[in-house]
């Protein structure tokens, strides 16, 4: 979920648009590089951009008994990289700001940098370092959307709780008492959100391993190795 | 195996969908949302209860009325991936 519509103090709202900037305007930067030298990624992006307005519609039931959604982010972060999936993210919090009530546009600083920056960065951290150890592909997809949903939430305590200290014990008892009301939640549905982007990944492998291999997500031999397993 | 990715998958969603019953069956929960909650946290936290200093421009007028917009939301996702799937799909019989 989303920090709500006034919940954040104005100072914190400027201070987090002002940290969310520079990763939007390079992010657009780098979306026109793409634009005019890789035209044929762009229906994968707009694949990327569709799982986040999915996901993040699904308000899904969780076992503590509480409702949540997860981000969808992961995917836009493996193909393209952290600072692009940070305007995927800025459109679908906009789209909720203005039509769902569901976070705000004083808080849209915050949010887009825990939902469009933080969790896709350690989305492509994650994708990278799993590239380099030789962890099966499918596995650190799944391991990059997963912990990409549940940062999102960290992050988001964590702003919450520098926004709010706790009277007594400050910013680490509020962090606390933040994360475990969104952990407790999100972890199950950051589970379903990796296993159902892995599967996506599968299925652009599948159709259209040539693009990923452009993009510089797969090596020529992995697309191969992985097309002829079939996985 | 073939099938082995999708058949975990669909592991993983019903074993999902069985905590879920089983949490049902173990007594009342509100199921409201996370955010809703840290609105209590924040109470709870700093000892006051917390004025919002800016309302959202607009908010649905109902509970229906936001899940129209919610599920609009979705079918526009579905509605681009299904499109561009079934456009890769095509290219790629005509091509091999």
């Amino acid at each position: 979920m989303h920090i709500m519509e006034g919940f954040l103090p104005p100072a914190w709202c400027l201070f987090w648009f002002l940290v969310s900037a520079p990763f939007i305007i390079y992010g657009m930067y780098q979306l026109r590089i793409l634009m005019r030298e890789k035209r044929e990624t762009l229906p994968l992006l707009a694949v990327a951009g569709a799982f986040v307005f999915v996901l993040s519609s699904l308000k899904l039931p969780s076992v503590s008994g509480s409702c949540s959604h997860p981000t969808g982010t992961g995917l836009g972060a493996i193909l393209f990289g952290p600072c692009i999936t940070s305007i995927l993210g800025l459109i679908v919090l906009l789209y909720q700001a203005i039509f769902l009530a569901h976070g705000g546009l004083s808080t849209l600083g915050a949010n887009v940098f825990s939902m469009g920056i933080a969790g896709p960065i350690l989305a492509w951290a994650i994708y990278k370092g799993g590239q380099k150890t030789g962890l099966n592909t499918y596995l650190t997809v799944f391991l990059a959307a997963a912990l990409a949903d549940l940062f999102t939430y960290v992050v988001t305590s964590v702003q919450l709780a520098l926004a709010f200290p706790a009277e007594v014990g400050g910013f680490a008892t509020s962090f606390a008492a933040f994360a475990t009301v969104f952990a407790v939640t999100q972890v199950p549905l950051s589970i379903i959100e990796g296993a159902v982007i892995a599967l996506t990944f599968k299925y652009i492998i599948d159709v259209r391993s040539e693009i990923l291999v452009k993009l510089g997500v797969l090596t020529d031999a992995a697309a191969g190795r992985l097309r002829g397993v079939g996985a | 195996m073939k099938y082995a990715l999708e058949i975990a998958v669909l592991a993983i969603v019903l074993v999902f969908a069985a905590s879920i019953l089983v949490v049902l069956s173990t007594g009342e929960h509100e199921w409201a949302g996370a955010d809703d909650q840290a609105e209590d946290v924040i109470k709870e936290m700093t000892g006051s209860e917390y004025e919002p200093w800016t309302t959202p421009v607009y908010e649905p007028p109902s509970g229906e009325i936001e899940s129209l917009f919610f599920s609009l939301q979705a079918a526009i996702g579905a509605l681009v991936i299904g499109f561009f799937f079934g456009y890769y799909y095509r290219g790629r019989q005509i091509t091999t």
